[in-house]
């Protein structure tokens, strides 16, 4: 049956081997069984995350309820022993939508530049810069912030303004709070610095899904350069974008160390602009290693769940979005 | 109507608009990397590399001090992290792009990517109450199971959208000449698509070896190198980005400086990786 | 096209291949590293180092950042007092930190500067069935350290003047309140930045025990505890993390303990004591502090103390470690136990001469005292394994 041949290619020898049942039939169900185990594992692993949170975090929750816990505006550890997250999901809320504000066009414009105007040995470069803003840890962006950029942000931005307030118009002032550098500020252009990489990517794929044809229509009618990109492409590449731009404010709701380093950890509204205030992820990690009581623990576990479920939504919103993205460029194509 | 040249003149300034933001985001890259590397490299030196950290009066009254338990100590946290995420990354990718019609499917992708956005400091806390507890300490292979689990939702996203930029016809054209499903995707698919895979395994890596918040209660620290090299598995290990926070957030301008090093040579790491991911993806499109 | 197809596979496999060897280099690598930087870590050494090099041993402890200088700097002495035998991890992480993992028993010993709660040592009794012991290591001291350029060390404080700060209602430096305690210099009109830990720790309490016990009003309001409810200011992470923020921001106030403050050549206010007397900070005021009649346990809060010159703001640290040391998860064997109690008595006695050098109070001998009572508690499955130790590494 199985005469030597000495000339073999891979196709041709395994055309040879004698179609073994074991082989295929039981082959392909190890095969099947093992990816769908480890497929499994990350389900496990979400769940068992989810539940983990949840459970060890039960404990703050019926003692405050779920909406109570939200609501909560105090967050007490020493007397009261009341706690509650509220000043933290206004604190995650407020830096990151103002950092998504802040990135969204300068990422959207870096991603239409590299793709509509730089030569592509620019393009080339650019999109890899960005990229690497994103590989950068956020530790190292921490010590820069801490040691560089808040410095520098306090002297030659916020003590002017705050001067300026102070006797041109004081009713702001508890508005503006301290001007000390660490703040809600620095926080969010931090913040909007570490997302921008995620918007430009989403943004860039869209626009280069861009039928030619719509490109070529809008020349046709004798558009500029850049009227071409806002009649046509822009519009085109809308889903991409807002998909683009609710994974960076997931991103930005997650960002914790160089969050933590800056944002002036306070945990008492009201926050103001240049004032120190905190996150939910930022508060979990001055917090966790050492809270004492009980209930302490159990709040910050139970923040990391109300943060789970704020990942879950907004990664349901993008499903969403880029799902209906590629039915809309699938009808067109 | 407007004039063509006020709308030219449009389209010259939307340019220029537009270049000056890239500059705006890019900018501060440079500037970082800027400062990183010239307030560090006075503390690189050989005993940045070869000695242990010690406290802090040693870095104070001059005595030698490095970061040398670190360094050993991130790599084989890194590793170990990065051959739990291999498996079960590459796994759920192929699940996702092989066998599209399984009905665990969309809930995987949900949870993969929630998994994804979810903050690390989170799998850090999952990997305390799973690993850390029940051994009663903290160890290195507690925080590779933390970096493990930063690192299995990217490989798994990347491998999916790898494996599936392999046109459909090869796989059909495979079935045809008699392979099985499993040889299909091992000897065809899997090849076809390495340098995907790679790059997916290499910005996992990076984006993981970045990583502080999950590192600060499983991995913990050790100001000295194990007595014995199991105790980079067994006992809490040193790693960089969490050396680099509990040195800058330090009151010593000497263990400042090392922290400024030790963000050099964590940056350097982790540019290589991305450096490599990137070259790998490009070959990708020579071929 | 065409001609690339073969080399392209062969190319494939090649770099598949690379890439695994790569990896599997860097781990042996790795493992090589680990293994030569301690020689002899696995090979049988001849004669008397074999017993040395298989009793090598890891302790790990983790807490209190303010005597964190202090216990590496032990921990670098005592490692090389054992020929590299015994080596002491110690983490700070905050007193807050150091009591909860010494609960969740992930550390074989903790450091705080609050001592443990009549909850927590009856939670550690049911538990274990044995006491929690809060040992005496070193005294902490608490001063208030700002940053206003052209104004050395010095200035005074009170403690309704600390208070009134720390609640918000001065919020300038040149606020008529710090001027007449400081006459004579010339305070600028910044705002004051007030600065506070953001983390748990002992620090924080032994700074709000002592408003607590100046002020009412801040006793009702805030309280006193390793972290609590901070009316205003920024948070920063750990005794090091304040001392940063401090010196980084024009206009802070913060507290920090004496050692960090010399360390880092902070400016540091002076403090009117209970009896009226302006006390600048010192070791010396600190000790005198803590001139009091000591409970057995050791667990008491001599802040606002009573002493006529004591430094108002100080407390111990203390090292926390469990009656059976056998019912502590992280102390997996009888000979860790040993190591442990050795290095405890090692550092209240030897180890304590590297306070003065390195910024710390000594422990009085009273302290000392109660620690090795203390000390002598400790057992292995009952067994007095401290006694034994004590007793035996001072032949009578």
């Amino acid at each position: 049956m199985a005469t030597a041949i000495n000339q073999t290619s891979t196709s041709e020898e395994i055309l040879r081997r004698p179609p073994a049942i074991l082989y295929r039939w039981l082959g392909d169900k190890i095969f099947s069984t093992v990816i769908v185990l480890l497929g499994s594992c990350i389900i496990l692993l979400a769940v068992g995350m989810a539940w983990l949170l949840y459970t060890e975090g039960s404990m703050a929750l019926e003692e405050f309820g779920f909406f109570g816990f939200l609501k909560g505006r105090t967050w007490d550890p020493a007397v009261l022993l009341e706690f509650g997250t509220w000043p933290f999901l206004f604190g995650t809320l407020v830096t990151s939508a103002a950092a998504l504000m802040l990135s969204l066009f300068p990422a959207v414009a870096v991603a239409v530049f590299s793709a509509e105007y730089a030569p592509r040995w620019l393009a080339g470069i650019i999109d890899n810069l960005v990229q690497l803003i994103a590989a950068v840890p956020s530790v190292v962006i921490g010590i820069w912030g801490i040691f560089v950029l808040a410095p520098w942000l306090r002297d030659t931005i916020y003590m002017p303004v705050y001067f300026w307030t102070e006797t041109n118009a004081p009713g702001m002032m508890p508005i503006l709070g301290n001007p000390m550098g660490y703040g809600m500020t620095t926080a969010t252009i931090v913040l909007a610095l570490m997302i921008v990489p995620y918007t430009t990517a989403l943004t860039k794929d869209a626009i280069k899904s861009v039928p030619a044809a719509q490109r070529e229509a809008a020349r046709a009618l004798g558009a500029t350069r850049w009227e071409v990109i806002r009649m046509a492409v822009l519009p085109y590449a809308r889903s991409g974008i807002m998909a683009g731009a609710i994974l960076s404010l997931g991103r930005a709701i997650g960002e914790t160390m160089a969050v933590a380093m800056l944002i002036g950890n306070k945990n008492t509204l009201p926050f103001s602009i240049f004032g120190a205030g905190s996150t939910m992820p930022s508060v979990i990690v001055n917090e966790f290693r050492e809270a004492v009581e009980n209930l302490h623990v159990s709040s910050l576990l139970a923040i990391g769940f109300i943060l789970f479920i704020l990942a879950l939504i907004i990664n349901l919103i993008a499903a969403f979005i880029t799902c209906k993205l590629s039915i809309s460029g699938g009808q067109t194509v | 109507m407007k004039s063509l040249r006020r709308r030219n003149i449009r389209d010259r300034v939307m340019e220029v608009v537009l270049m000056a933001s890239t500059i705006l985001v890019l900018l501060p890259l440079l500037i970082i990397i800027y400062h990183v590397i010239s307030n560090g490299i006075s503390a690189i030196n050989w005993e940045f590399f070869t000695e242990e950290l010690g406290s802090p009066s040693r870095a104070m009254q001059g005595r030698p001090t490095g970061l040398v338990h670190t360094m050993i100590g991130t790599l084989v946290v890194d590793f170990m992290a990065l051959a739990i995420a291999v498996p079960v990354g590459i796994g759920a990718g192929v699940m996702l792009s092989e066998y599209p019609d399984h009905r665990l499917n969309p809930t995987l992708r949900i949870m993969n990517d929630t998994l994804n956005g979810m903050p690390a400091i989170l799998k850090g806390l999952f990997a305390f109450v799973l690993i850390v507890k029940p051994m009663g300490t903290f160890s290195g292979i507690a925080g590779a199971a933390a970096l493990a689990f930063v690192m299995i939702p990217i490989i798994a996203r990347t491998t999916e959208s790898a494996l599936m930029s392999i046109p459909w016809t090869i796989r059909e054209a495979a079935l045809a000449i008699g392979l099985p499903r499993w040889r299909v995707v091992l000897s065809t698919v899997m090849p076809a698509a390495k340098t995907g895979l790679v790059t997916g395994i290499l910005i996992g890596f990076a984006r993981a070896a970045g990583e502080a918040a999950p590192l600060l209660f499983t991995s913990f620290g050790n100001n000295y190198l194990p007595n014995h090299w199991t105790g980079f598995i067994f006992n809490p290990v040193d790693t960089l980005p969490q050396r680099l926070y509990s040195l800058a957030i330090s009151p010593y301008a000497q263990w400042h400086s090392m922290g400024w090093a030790s963000a050099i040579v964590l940056l350097g790491f982790v540019i290589l990786c991305f450096t490599a991911a990137r070259l790998a993806s490009r070959q990708k499109y020579q071929l | 096209m065409r001609s690339s197809i073969k080399p392209e596979r062969k190319n494939n496999m090649y770099s598949i291949r690379l890439y695994i060897t790569v990896i599997c280099l860097a781990f042996i690598a790795v493992s090589c590293g680990g293994n030569g930087d301690n020689p002899g870590g696995q090979q049988a050494v001849p004669g008397s180092q074999q017993s040395s090099t298989e009793s090598r041993m890891d302790i790990l402890g983790a807490g209190a950042t303010f005597p964190a200088p202090l216990i590496t700097a032990m921990a670098d002495e005592y490692r090389d007092e054992t020929n590299n035998r015994v080596t002491v991890n110690y983490q700070s992480i905050g007193s807050g930190g150091g009591v909860r993992q010494f609960i969740e028993q992930t550390v074989m010993f903790g450091m705080s500067e609050a001592y443990l709660s009549d909850q927590v040592m009856a939670e550690v009794l049911e538990k274990t069935g044995g006491r929690a012991f809060n040992i005496p290591i070193t005294l902490a001291d608490v001063v208030p350290t700002y940053n206003l350029p052209g104004i050395d060390k010095g200035l005074v404080f009170s403690g309704e003047l600390l208070v009134d700060i720390y609640l918000g209602k001065i919020t300038r430096w040149n606020d008529p309140k710090i001027a007449g305690l400081n006459p004579g210099i010339d305070l600028p009109r910044t705002p004051i930045t007030v600065v506070h830990r953001s983390d748990g720790s002992g620090t924080t309490n032994v700074w709000t025990s002592y408003l607590s016990r100046v002020s009412d009003e801040w006793r009702n309001r805030v309280g006193y505890a390793t972290s609590v409810n901070w009316p205003t200011g920024i948070g920063g992470n750990g005794n090091e993390g304040v001392a940063g923020a401090v010196q980084n921001t024009m206009g802070a106030i913060g507290y920090n303990s004496l050692s960090y403050a010399l360390l880092n050549n902070m400016a540091y206010g002076s403090v009117i004591n209970q009896s009226g007397n302006t006390i600048e900070p010192s070791f010396a005021a600190t000790s005198e502090a803590a001139n009091i009649k000591l409970p057995e346990d050791t667990r008491i809060l001599f802040t606002n103390t009573p002493a006529e010159y004591g430094y108002p703001i100080a407390g111990f640290a203390w090292m926390l470690v469990y009656e059976n040391l056998d019912q502590n998860n992280a102390i997996r064997n009888r000979r860790a136990a040993e190591e442990l109690v050795r290095f405890l008595i090692w550092s209240v006695t030897d180890g304590q001469k590297l306070s003065e050098e390195l910024g710390y109070a000594e422990l009085s001998d009273a302290a000392v005292e109660r620690s090795m009572e203390m000390i002598r508690q400790l057992k292995w499955n009952g067994e007095e394994i401290g006694r034994n130790l004590l007793d035996g590494d001072r032949p009578a």
